[in-house]
């Protein structure tokens, strides 16, 4: 199962690649390939029993003088993950409909990252991990510089460095980790270490912590690791900034839950102030440096940087010294990668539609586009309200657990972080103000709403995005039983 | 005894209606737009049918009726501090079951008035009924919304329809986007009411850090009734703190000093929409969360005392802005504030029965008066009393219903206001709350100067929108002063009453607003009515009427009225030339006491937006991203080298991987 949710659109690249001769070739190729991913996503979800914890293992020997295993397996963390990317391959497909060059390339490589993420989220081996985590660069360097916009080979060798060099530290990181644990103990299996606690008993467990929260710090991106992050997304073809948005950074907070919280919860506990103040500073700073923002899509990429201090301070809601520990900010920091994923993804679909007709990104060029695009005025009012955590929506759930833990553990940092709701609505009620409301520009009479195609790359987001809203439960039973065992690392 | 499927029908009722509304949005079912209001209007009255049998129930029951509790979340144990749990349910209390027909039955009549008032697509386009769909699909959503919020039983499930109820705010505030004045309220209004909603969110927070005492009780921390339970039993620090929030959430949505200003902004909605949610229902869901949560208030002098203070000071400094505004709207508006603020003064002196009488008199009389400024518009397209007078002559039964509704809101007897008012007033002398003495006495003084206030503001709409000579009404205005694009908004002065679809629920309200009070709350028995019927049934004490605070606050009311009728006989009731010291105090009122402007002006845009957000963005480019510039040179150089490569990136992509590996290796043997 697992095996064939990385292979099919593997399998599909190299479809496109054959196949593919005509743009409407390669589209329908394309779509069909991720349409029966989010099938096998789907189906996955559906099979996953959270009582059952780590499900659907495949092993094999890969290098076994390394220990080195091919080992896949999915937890109630993952699951879900697995089904946002499968989500977000559907709208990032639909979204690059009208691409004109080198429409063949632009499909395969689109899959191929699509595949490396899926990777990311089902291997439980720390090596085929960190494969599949260099795999996704590749697409993604090409992806940006060349069919992005703007100074796009600039942004993609600046993505392409700040995760090298992350990377290199995680790579470090594994192998100090591998080293460092006991003789005959020495293993790659990140169930195995999850469950025997030898990691965090390592004598340079800090170190090797270390190591993988700078890995995973670039990727969320934390402050001040996030610079890479709003030249990458402005100068991205829209389907890249969905990806990018929707599941690449996911991977960094997974990475996050998964190996710092999961292997080394001593470690994360004694880490939980600075993280609880580097959640502030991303909250407070991201939203503040938004605020200056005329680029539509910039503006978005500052937002994404505020949000994901939410994560991080669900991470350190497992700081609490009080003997009151709660699960429930690392359950909103789980929920919270999810829902930002949808919620984000579908602003950056938005704003692609606005651009893509516009021609511009300017927000102060915009004004009155609810007149001539009612649909996608309509989607952009509702991903924003998404956005700013609107209750119905499922931004808020995630947020209001987080805020929930974090207030247990760092109350000062809980309510400080729970005042970029405030700005949240700020500037995105600002920027549906200034872009879509206001009287009708007659530069944009020609402007055409929603294609049926636009459409189902916003339904396919909108709709979790409201089901999520009214009824979290779908997901947070799955994290739950996820994070439980997570949680017995810290006491909880 | 009444089913819970009929109570959650209650919501269920007005959100299906707003959906098939909002389905004549669809292209293909455009034609059918006019049947979106007859759609709507059925949902309403459906909920309204609902929440009279509720209301039975509740009549017969004694105290809350009981519902199955749900899990709509859980992490972990719920029953251990580690996991969390949050539930939803229905709580059917005498509170909520007044509340409900309240909200649903004015909903249908404000529904049943806007089918005549949104006739007419504002701009034109789509025909007479495009407006309609997008219009009463929001209404009806913004009714199950707040009668959701009213029948909640889990403070974050209340949370949650709180939210959803400012969502359609924003929506109906800005129902016409393309004027620049109604975008800016509406995102105004969101935000304000946030800043408040940021404290009411800390205060769930706070719950949940002490969620410890409620589990050893067996009980939610969330759910209304265990909080209630435990109120004495709770530290007085809890108490004080989460009541200091709630109290944040309820006076940004019942716009309270000094999280004020956004609602007469809000006056760039359709009227219909001032009359039902800027005056009878989402604007008094403050004074009905305080209400619904009283005894955790109770429990601290601090949080009471900061109730009253916030209620006294705004009821006169409302009053006062609304003395000097011009636009019939805005003098609402001012009004709504100040009658808020006389709801949160009772709500401080621990007369939370009281509040919950003057809420539901104030509902009908004020959108009584809301919906009269539609109907004056209608006819004069303009809302700007300075061009209005004498339209009595043509509107006689929207004359004699402000009237009421007017003389309702000045408190005279024996109309609805006059008892609620009276009885508000009574309670704050008395001072046998839990607040303090000094503060109960202090707010009585501050709601006795409104009182004046309110009667000659009130005596100013009247004289200047229906006696002496009309001034031309839309015809009459000078360019500059009408909204850019108004010409699409108003048509020309037509001199006639406004049609039977608006002024029939205008009458249904002018009779509440007469006979209100003493059908709800009557001090003697008369025939069926019982005597304190509310206040019985709301579980509070009932007070002997006070013949000496009812005289006082009368005879300072029709001094108020005498003031207004001097000036106008003298033709200075516009206030345009007042002598020395008046004319500064005019001024200042008349910008809002520069509260516009020192939000607005001096913290947005200069402190922050030309401030600190400039900085920091600055910063970020410059600093942040400044020190990792040798980065950045390599990205240049890098990116260069890609461009002149002619086969291609990969290469590229193979020497990174190659110096990203060496690079690791270092790090490797370093560590080691």
């Amino acid at each position: 199962m697992l095996t064939a949710i990385i292979v099919v659109p593997l399998a599909g690249a190299a479809l496109v690649l054959a196949l593919g001769r005509t743009a409407a070739l390669a589209r329908a190729i394309a779509l069909s390939v991720v349409l029966v991913e989010l099938a096998l996503t789907g189906a996955l979800f559906a099979a996953y029993d959270p009582a059952g914890g780590y499900s659907f293992i495949e092993r094999a020997d890969w290098i076994p003088a390394l220990g080195v295993q091919y080992l896949l397996g999915v937890d109630g963390l993952s699951v879900p993950m697995v089904l946002l990317n499968g989500i977000l391959g559907v709208a990032a497909v639909l979204s690059s409909w009208t691409v004109k060059e080198r429409v063949r390339e632009f499909f395969l490589w689109l899959l191929v990252l699509q595949a490396a993420v899926m990777g990311v989220f089902v291997s439980m081996d720390l090596i085929l991990f960190f494969v599949f985590w260099e795999l996704e660069l590749l697409p993604m360097f090409l992806l940006i510089s060349m069919w992005g916009t703007g100074r796009r080979e600039y942004s993609a060798m600046k993505f392409l460095v700040f995760t090298f060099l992350g990377s290199a530290f995680m790579f470090a990181a594994i192998l100090v980790l591998y080293f460092s644990l006991p003789d005959g103990e020495r293993t790659f299996d990140m169930m195995a270490l999850a469950g025997n606690g030898l990691a965090g008993a390592i004598a340079p467990a800090a170190l090797v912590f270390g190591g993988f929260l700078i890995a995973f710090a670039v990727k969320l991106p934390i402050f001040p690791l996030h610079t890479w992050l709003p030249d990458a997304h402005t100068d991205a073809p829209t389907a890249v900034s969905v990806m990018l948005a929707g599941v690449l950074l996911k991977m960094g907070g997974y990475g996050l839950l998964r190996i710092n919280a999961g292997l080394f919860p001593g470690e994360l506990v004694s880490a939980a102030p600075l993280l609880a103040v580097l959640a502030v500073v991303n909250v407070l700073y991201g939203a503040v440096v938004v605020m200056r923002q005329t680029d539509l899509k910039r503006m978005v990429a500052y937002s994404s940087v505020s949000h994901m201090g939410f994560v991080v301070l669900g991470l350190a809601s497992v700081g609490a010294t009080t003997g009151q520990l709660s699960g429930v900010g690392l359950n909103g920091a789980a929920l919270q990668l999810f829902t930002h994923g949808i919620i984000t993804g579908l602003l950056f679909v938005v704003v692609g539609l606005i651009y893509e007709r516009a021609h511009t990104r300017h927000i102060p060029d915009m004004g009155g586009m609810a007149k001539q695009m009612p649909v996608i005025a309509v989607a952009f009012l509702l991903a924003g309200f998404g956005a700013l955590g609107l209750p119905g929506t499922a931004g808020f759930p995630a947020e209001i657990m987080v805020f929930l833990g974090g207030f247990t553990a760092y109350a000062w940092a809980a309510a400080l972080s729970a005042f970029g709701i405030v700005l949240a609505a700020g500037y995105m009620l600002w920027a549906a103000q200034r872009t879509m409301f206001g009287p009708r520009i007659e530069r944009w009479d020609g402007l055409r709403d929603a294609t049926a195609v636009d459409m189902g790359a916003i339904g396919v987001l909108l709709v979790p995005m409201l089901v999520i809203g009214v009824y979290p439960r779908l997901l947070t039973d799955v994290f739950d039983a996820g994070l439980a065992p997570i949680l017995r690392g810290f006491g909880g | 005894m009444v089913a819970e499927g009929a109570v959650w029908g209650i919501i269920a009722l007005p959100l299906a209606a707003g959906a098939l509304a909002a389905a004549a949005l669809l292209p293909a079912l455009r034609p059918l737009a006019r049947a979106s209001g007859y759609v709507a209007i059925l949902g309403v009255g459906g909920a309204f049918a609902l929440s009279l049998l509720v209301l039975d129930a509740a009549l017969g029951a004694d105290g809350a009726i009981g519902f199955p509790v749900r899990s709509w979340l859980t992490v972990g144990d719920p029953t251990s501090a580690g996991g969390f749990e949050m539930t939803v349910g229905l709580l059917l209390d005498p509170l909520s079951a007044v509340m409900v027909a309240l909200v649903s039955g004015v909903s249908m009549l404000v529904m049943l008035f806007s089918l005549g008032y949104m006739r007419k697509a504002v701009d034109g386009e789509g025909g007479a009924w495009a407006d309609y769909p997008r219009y009463f699909a929001y209404m009806s959503w913004f009714t199950a919304a707040m009668l959701g919020l009213v029948l909640a039983l889990n403070l974050i499930q209340l949370f949650v329809f709180w939210e959803l109820v400012g969502l359609f705010s924003y929506l109906l505030i800005g129902f016409w986007y393309h004027r620049p004045a109604a975008a800016a309220a509406a995102k105004k209004a969101f935000i304000i009411t946030r800043i408040g909603d940021f404290g009411f969110m800390l205060a769930l927070l706070y719950l949940y850090l002490h969620r410890a005492e409620f589990l050893a009780l067996g009980e939610n921390p969330f759910e209304i009734p265990a909080i209630l339970a435990a109120a004495p039993l709770l530290p007085v620090s809890v108490a004080m703190w989460v009541s200091l929030g709630i109290l944040a959430g309820a006076m940004g949505k019942s716009a309270q000093f000094p999280l004020n200003t956004w609602l007469p902004d809000a006056m760039e909605g359709p009227t219909p929409v001032s009359s039902l949610i800027h005056a009878a229902t989402m604007v008094a869901a403050g004074v009905f969360l305080v209400a619904r949560m009283f005894p955790l208030f109770a429990e601290s002098t601090v949080a009471l005392n900061a109730v009253a203070i916030v209620g006294g000071t705004t009821a006169v400094l409302a009053a006062a802005m609304g003395v000097v505004a011009n636009d019939i709207k805005r003098v609402l508006a001012f009004s709504t504030v100040s009658q808020l603020g006389y709801m949160f003064l009772a709500l401080g002196v621990g007369a939370w029965p009281v509040a919950i009488f003057h809420l539901l008199t104030h509902a009908f009389f004020k959108c009584l008066l809301f919906l009269s400024a539609g109907s004056v518009h209608h006819s004069v397209h303009t809302f700007d009393m300075r061009y209005m007078g004498g339209l009595r002559a043509w509107m006689p039964v929207t004359y004699v219903l402000t009237l009421i509704g007017a003389l309702s809101l000045m408190g005279i007897a024996p109309l609805a206001g006059f008892w609620s008012k009276d009885e508000v007033l009574a309670a704050a002398w008395s001072a046998d709350g839990a607040g303090s003495v000094v503060v109960s006495r202090l707010v009585f003084v501050l709601g006795m100067a409104a009182v004046f206030m309110t009667a000659f503001y009130v005596s100013r709409l009247v004289l200047m929108t229906f006696h002496g000579e009309f001034r031309g009404g839309i015809d009459a205005v000078p360019d500059e002063e009408r909204i850019p694009d108004e010409a699409h908004l108003v048509g020309h002065v037509h001199r006639a009453e406004s049609p039977l679809v608006m002024t029939l629920p205008m009458a249904v309200l002018a009779v509440l607003a007469i006979i209100a009070g003493v059908a709800l709350n009557a001090l003697t028995p008369l025939g069926p009515l019982p005597v304190h019927g509310l206040t019985h049934f709301l579980g509070g004490a009932t007070r002997a009427f006070d013949p000496v605070i009812a005289g006082a606050s009368t005879l300072l009311a029709l001094t108020g009225i005498g003031l207004a009728l001097g000036m106008h006989r003298r033709g200075s009731l516009a206030l345009t030339d007042l002598p020395q010291p008046w004319s500064v105090v005019h001024r200042f009122l008349a910008r809002r006491l520069y509260m516009d402007h020192l939000y607005e002006t001096l913290i947005v845009r200069r402190v922050l937006y030309r401030g600190l957000f400039l900085a920091t963005d600055w910063a970020d480019r410059r600093l942040v991203d400044g020190t990792v510039d040798v980065v950045g040179w390599v990205g240049r150089n890098g990116g260069r080298a890609v461009a002149q490569l002619q086969t291609g990136q990969v290469q590229v992509y193979g020497v990174a991987v190659f110096m990203g590996v060496i690079v690791m290796l270092v790090l490797f043997m370093f560590q080691r």
